[in-house]
């Protein structure tokens, strides 16, 4: 298991008059190397889940488990460096967190935190540059000079430089266009893919979450209301809309079909395997023709 | 940052909250000129009376208000300490060595200090606890417009204390945000020696610079796209208006003020 919460709850400044409890008693599991994402409506507790994964917020109750890592409320702080290095963190805007004067030090900052020496942390900085598709030609200019979308991939370059085994995105194509969005999810499809990185997304996104997502988690309100697979989870658009979210766009299709009278083994969910479930359904009239 | 309770807001609804920001400004400012005016026990019991009775007015629990006082401690403690050791000799002395004496009268005055620090805290606490920080500045500017005939801008002054107000929380959200993200990325915030916390500063302050300037230069882009010029007069969308319960609190808080200037050693 990579990741497994246990009744965990957290409270906002527990013991005032102001406490506000804004996770509550979430359980749930993501098995090694999977692929999580968490949909909600605006302030359903999403983003102080995610903070957890790294004990940014110690749970107030509970127990959370990442790969060999545990965190429970009496956890000290300084057990948590390691965990620290182990799950990566994108926050909202990642942009805002660089400071440095050159892109290379913004980068290479993480890995020096955690031991790495200066001449590794900058060589893995120049690699990590080109994982994120900007040419090692940026490496001495400031990070102030990048636009918006430039500036996010230094800053995600540099989460992944302190090479992390659990990557934790929240919403990380926030504010990009079509075309970067699609870059960055496939960026990190690459890295789950490839280097068999756990992943946690965090989005508003439904098509990314058809598409990318292996689990989907539903939180309202500070309480999970639903897991499960995105077949399971999108199967029930009235439900998803109560909740004000909503299906993917080829879902919708696919339903909006259903109504006139085709029927589906399995609701597609993206562009493609709509796709290719309407194509299943006339085979044999292209053979005819030739 | 959250241990902090001066300067804070916590909204409740009792009448201290309601009470016109304007009384509640006038009111402490004349309470703490009270408070160094006060010589004797009896015009301290009438102060204390004042300052409990608002504090329980203000449904506020008492434990809140010695929490915001904990951060002050030292300060009160080493003033206290200063008076105790330094004053002049007057009365019986108990300790002398030195420059430094212990007399009645240094005894008698770190308790009034002691006192007075904790009196003017808890009202100006209370001031902030039970009032917006917009309500304050809306407070002040009407307080400060008698001096528009002195060709003082107090609209422009108004505004831009009003903006600085709205903008300490958001300011709050983004540096603990930055915070978290830094954290994230392995700096250890308060922990190690001066040198190594003042750096850990400078990954927090470099991004909260930078946003303090876009977010003010993207305001004044959308206030001068509203049409806002300066030096015009204003109207406003909240206008305080004189209620029965400022009347009876001027009335009340008044009454303790005459007993004290009354039974004060003159």
């Amino acid at each position: 298991m990579a990741i497994a919460f246990e009744h965990v709850t957290y409270t906002y400044q527990a013991g005032t008059p102001m406490a506000h409890t804004a996770v509550e008693d979430v359980s749930f599991q993501v098995p090694d190397h999977g692929y999580l994402a968490i949909i909600g409506h605006t302030g359903s507790g999403k983003s102080t889940l995610i903070q957890q994964l790294n004990a940014l917020y110690k749970p107030s109750a509970g127990t959370i488990h990442v790969d060999d890592f545990t965190v429970t409320p009496e956890t000290t702080n300084a057990a948590l460096k390691p965990l620290r290095q182990h799950v990566g963190m994108v926050f909202q805007f990642p942009e805002s967190q660089l400071f440095e004067e050159t892109i290379r030090q913004d980068i290479a900052f993480g890995p020096k935190n955690f031991g790495m020496s200066e001449a590794d942390a900058n060589a893995l900085a120049d690699e990590m540059l080109t994982t994120v598709g900007l040419d090692a030609s940026y490496a001495d200019r400031s990070p102030f000079e990048l636009s918006g979308g430039q500036m996010r991939r230094v800053a995600i370059a540099g989460v992944l430089a302190m090479k992390p085994q659990v990557l934790v995105l929240d919403e990380p194509t926030a504010g990009l266009d079509p075309q970067g969005r699609q870059a960055m999810m496939e960026l990190f499809e690459r890295l789950h893919r490839e280097q068999g990185l756990t992943i946690v997304l965090v989005t508003h996104q439904m098509e990314d979450v058809a598409q990318y997502a292996e689990q989907v988690a539903v939180m309202r309100e500070g309480k999970l209301i639903k897991f499960g697979t995105p077949t399971d989870v999108f199967a029930d658009p009235d439900w998803l809309r109560a909740n004000q979210l909503d299906v993917p766009r080829a879902a919708q299709f696919a339903q909006q079909l259903r109504q006139r009278g085709l029927t589906w083994d399995t609701l597609p969910l993206t562009a493609d395997q709509l796709a290719d479930q309407i194509a299943a359904r006339w085979p044999a009239k292209g053979a005819d023709h030739v | 940052m959250s241990k902090f309770i001066f300067g804070r807001y916590l909204p409740l609804n009792s009448v201290v909250h309601r009470l016109d920001p304007r009384a509640k400004l006038m009111l402490s400012f004349c309470y703490i000129i009270l408070v160094f005016l006060a010589n004797n026990p009896l015009s301290y019991v009438i102060l204390i009376a004042l300052t409990v009775g608002s504090i329980l007015a203000s449904k506020i629990s008492l434990g809140f208000f010695l929490r915001g006082i904990r951060p002050l401690l030292w300060l009160i403690v080493f003033t206290v300490v200063l008076q105790l050791l330094f004053s002049p000799v007057g009365g019986h002395t108990y300790f002398h060595w030195a420059f430094i004496n212990i007399s009645q009268f240094g005894v008698i005055n770190a308790g009034y200090i002691f006192i007075r620090f904790l009196l003017i805290i808890m009202m100006s606490t209370l001031l902030t606890l039970s009032t917006q920080p917009l309500d304050i500045a809306t407070g002040l500017a009407s307080l400060m417009k008698p001096l528009r005939w002195l060709h003082v801008p107090v609209d422009t002054l108004a505004m831009m204390l009003s903006i600085a107000l709205r903008f300490v929380p958001t300011l709050m959200d983004e540096a603990t945000k930055i915070m978290n993200a830094q954290r994230a990325r392995g700096v250890d915030f308060g922990e190690g020696g001066l040198f190594k916390q003042a750096k850990a500063l400078i990954p927090l302050l470099v991004p909260l610079f930078m946003s303090a300037f876009n977010r003010a230069e993207d305001l004044s882009t959308a206030m001068e796209a509203r049409g806002y010029q300066d030096s015009e007069h204003r109207s406003q969308y909240r206008i305080l208006t004189w209620q029965k319960r400022d009347t009876v609190t001027w009335i009340l808080f008044l009454i303790g003020f005459a007993a004290i200037l009354a039974c004060r050693r003159w």
